[in-house]
């Protein structure tokens, strides 16, 4: 809806689609001056934070998965090794293998799912997968067998890639046996060359060409590139280990809203995910991979969001390359999962999601019930970075129409794959000031 | 005319609908068969109802929910709940028993803007629902073979024995008499086909309660494996915990009656 009063101007978007979850944009204009923008979330609030007190440490790997339906892998991974350093638990190198392969098929399935089911379909003018295969049948099967292939490797560990039920503190309930990876190994090879034509296709879509001063934060590691472990890393100079997540982040409230966004302290917004990894660990993909990078012809390290649909296939083609890497090196571990003692502490944990760093921190008591939990997921991080990339888009909006104002916005916020049901901390209200 | 299908959101994970993204194989295929008129987080162009076939994911938790739902069963003809959160309430009804306030104060710093319910309910408590399809998350085959029975006008029919059934078929070994872990099979929708025996764990209980189930005998078989009090309360109050059945059994424990 487009309200025209005399010189001020609302662009509303009320519902924002092809994203995961329920959010609209508001935007104020006043002779053409940007009043007031607000990315609002209205996915109702769930509490897991609360209800996670009192119960068993062991059960909150099965919990937290349940915050989002595409992600559950991550839920799962950030809460086990948070409860694996509260319990001074080492697990065996060989399911720490496994993790990176089981992390691998989230990944995958996720990015394929964004870029060919909700991104793609902007860049070509379709309104949905379904009307994109008419156009192009040939790219959306590609991206179905990518799909599924990552689906299965988590379905490998898990049972099904939807709340699997593998993973627990210490490693997992079942470790799967050599021979059980041949035929997965068979379709990660089959599906490599489709990640490698999705990479091509995807970089030759019309993206915006704009250029933005940026915090990029990731995990970090030496030698490999980030997934379950490492320190925390930005392109503005941050060093930290995971537990300090709170010296270097606040939670801030916007004047206008009683909302919680993140922010680097002292400084601004940061950009989580795909863009951020890549720039921050681009070497670390591996020849193979930074081969077909530079092939794209766009620089890395970059600062234009919209190279993020580019940034996501490349990791989908490192995932691909990596699982298929722990395959061929895979001995089973001796136990699949490390035993324990439980007792009362504090652990906290970053693992890297599929939209980027999700931080989790539990205290427990004597028997091991949870005292207090904080989940932090990269979509409410990214939130104060979207709405300031939707601030620089506002000049172009002024004189658009409604539809093609919501379409920029909707394509703005999708860069960031936003995940909207991860609710928690992540709730935005709006308040009116007469 | 193709039969318009609408899938619709509440409060959840967004697992359940993604499962129509996961049928890889199918998707295309059924594409073509139906008219997908309101899918927001698929489709950005989203076609005002009356609907053939709603399905409905998530629970309600808002005021506003609560009125949305009665619309969305307005427009639709044939409404489906699907999954944990709209059969059963979800893991979000947990504060069913919890104090509402204390837990938005826990959350958000400001918590007088947050606006909600003190419950979280299933859909069957707010309008008629047709048909409801378990699971958290929701099989995707039964997703499907819901979807197909409905297209070709047959009443879905689905599993309501328990998990035990499905764990025999597969040829698990019972976690409960090998290893004396417990395990909510016995009283737990089949569905899932018996994933957690399997990995070597015990049943959590995503697809609620069995028609048959005999919640007597399976706390007799808790405390027998040494489950009782809170530990006991807990694995049936998970979930699914909200189902009348198991509500009941575990507020039982929780009271020291059992």
């Amino acid at each position: 809806m487009t309200s025209r009063r005399a010189k001020s101007r609302t662009i509303q978007v009320n519902y924002l689609t092809r994203v995961e979850g329920e959010a609209a944009v508001r935007i104020r204009l006043h002779d053409g001056e940007l009043v007031d923008l607000r990315l609002q979330i209205f996915e109702p609030p769930r509490f897991f934070e609360s209800f996670l007190r009192g119960r068993d440490g062991r059960e909150a790997p099965d919990l937290t998965a349940r915050i989002c339906g595409i992600c559950p892998v991550a839920y799962q991974m950030s809460t086990v090794h948070a409860f694996e350093r509260l319990y001074g638990i080492t697990i065996d190198p060989a399911v720490r293998e496994l993790r990176r392969f089981y992390l691998c098929g989230e990944w995958i399935e996720s990015h394929a799912l964004h870029i060919h089911m909700l991104a793609a379909p902007d860049f070509l003018g379709c309104d949905s997968i379904v009307t994109l295969a008419d156009k192009n049948r040939q790219a959306v099967e590609r991206g179905l067998r990518i799909k599924k292939a990552g689906n299965a490797i988590v379905a490998a560990l898990g049972g099904r890639s939807v709340h699997p039920v593998g993973a627990c503190i210490g490693g997992f309930t079942r470790a799967p046996r050599r021979e059980q990876l041949a035929d997965l190994r068979e379709q990660l090879l089959r599906v490599r060359d489709d990640a490698v034509e999705c990479v091509q296709w995807v970089s030759h879509f019309d993206l915006p060409a704009v250029t933005r001063d940026i915090e990029f934060v990731s995990l970090r590691n030496r030698d490999e590139y980030p997934m379950n472990e490492g320190r925390i890393g930005s392109s503005k100079g941050i060093d930290a280990e995971p537990g300090n997540f709170d010296d270097c982040f606040e939670e801030h409230q916007a004047p206008y809203s009683n909302a919680l966004h993140c922010k680097v302290k002292g400084r601004g917004p940061y950009f989580l995910g795909p863009l951020a990894r890549v720039n921050l660990n681009f070497a670390r993909m591996g020849p193979d991979v930074t081969s077909v990078a530079r092939e794209t012809g766009i620089p890395w390290p970059n600062s234009n969001p919209y190279t993020s649909i580019v940034a996501r296939a490349l990791e989908v083609l490192y995932a691909i390359d990596e699982a298929l890497r722990v395959i061929d090196a895979y001995q089973p571990p001796a136990a699949p999962a490390a035993s324990f003692e439980v007792r009362s502490g504090v652990g906290r944990a970053i693992t890297e999601a599929p939209r980027g760093s999700l931080y989790h921190a539990f205290e427990t008591d004597q028997r091991g019930l949870i005292r207090s939990a904080r989940i932090v997921p990269p979509t409410a991080q990214n939130q104060a970075q979207i709405e300031a990339d939707l601030r620089e888009l506002v000049p172009g909006l002024v004189q658009r129409s409604q539809a093609e104002a919501t379409h920029l916005c909707e394509m703005a916020i999708r860069n960031y794959d936003p995940c909207i049901s991860c609710s928690t901390h992540f709730l935005k209200l709006e308040i009116e000031r007469h | 005319m193709k039969p318009r299908i609408a899938i619709f959101k509440f409060a959840s994970c967004d697992g359940c609908q993604l499962q129509f993204l996961n049928a890889e194989d199918e998707l295309l295929k059924l594409a073509g068969q139906v008219d997908l008129a309101y899918f927001p987080e698929a489709r950005s162009r989203a076609r005002e109802g009356p609907y053939d076939i709603a399905f409905v994911e998530g629970s309600i938790t808002t005021p506003d929910d609560a009125r949305r739902i009665i619309q969305v069963r307005e427009e639709s003809r044939y409404l489906v709940a699907i999954g944990a959160c709209a059969t059963a309430g979800g893991i979000q009804a947990l504060r069913n028993w919890a104090d509402i306030e204390e837990y938005r104060r826990l959350v958000y710093p400001s918590p007088e803007f947050i606006s909600t319910l003190s419950t979280s309910t299933p859909i069957a408590e707010h309008v008629r629902v047709d048909l409801e399809v378990w699971g958290c998350p929701v099989d995707k085959h039964q997703l499907l073979a819901v979807l197909r029975s409905l297209l070709s006008k047959a009443q879905p029919v689905l599993p309501a024995y328990s998990v035990c059934m499905e764990c025999k078929r597969r040829g698990n070994v019972c976690v409960v008499v090998a290893r004396g872990e417990p395990c909510l099979g016995p009283v737990t929708r089949a569905g899932c086909g018996a994933l957690c025996p399997a990995f070597n764990r015990g049943c959590y209980g995503c697809f609620g309660p069995a028609d048959d189930q005999n919640m007597e005998s399976f706390a007799r078989l808790l405390a027998n494996l040494g489950v009782t009090g809170d530990d006991a309360m807990r694995r049936l109050r998970g979930i699914n915990g909200y189902v009348r059945p198991w509500r009941e059994t575990a507020d039982d424990i929780a009271a020291g009656k059992k």
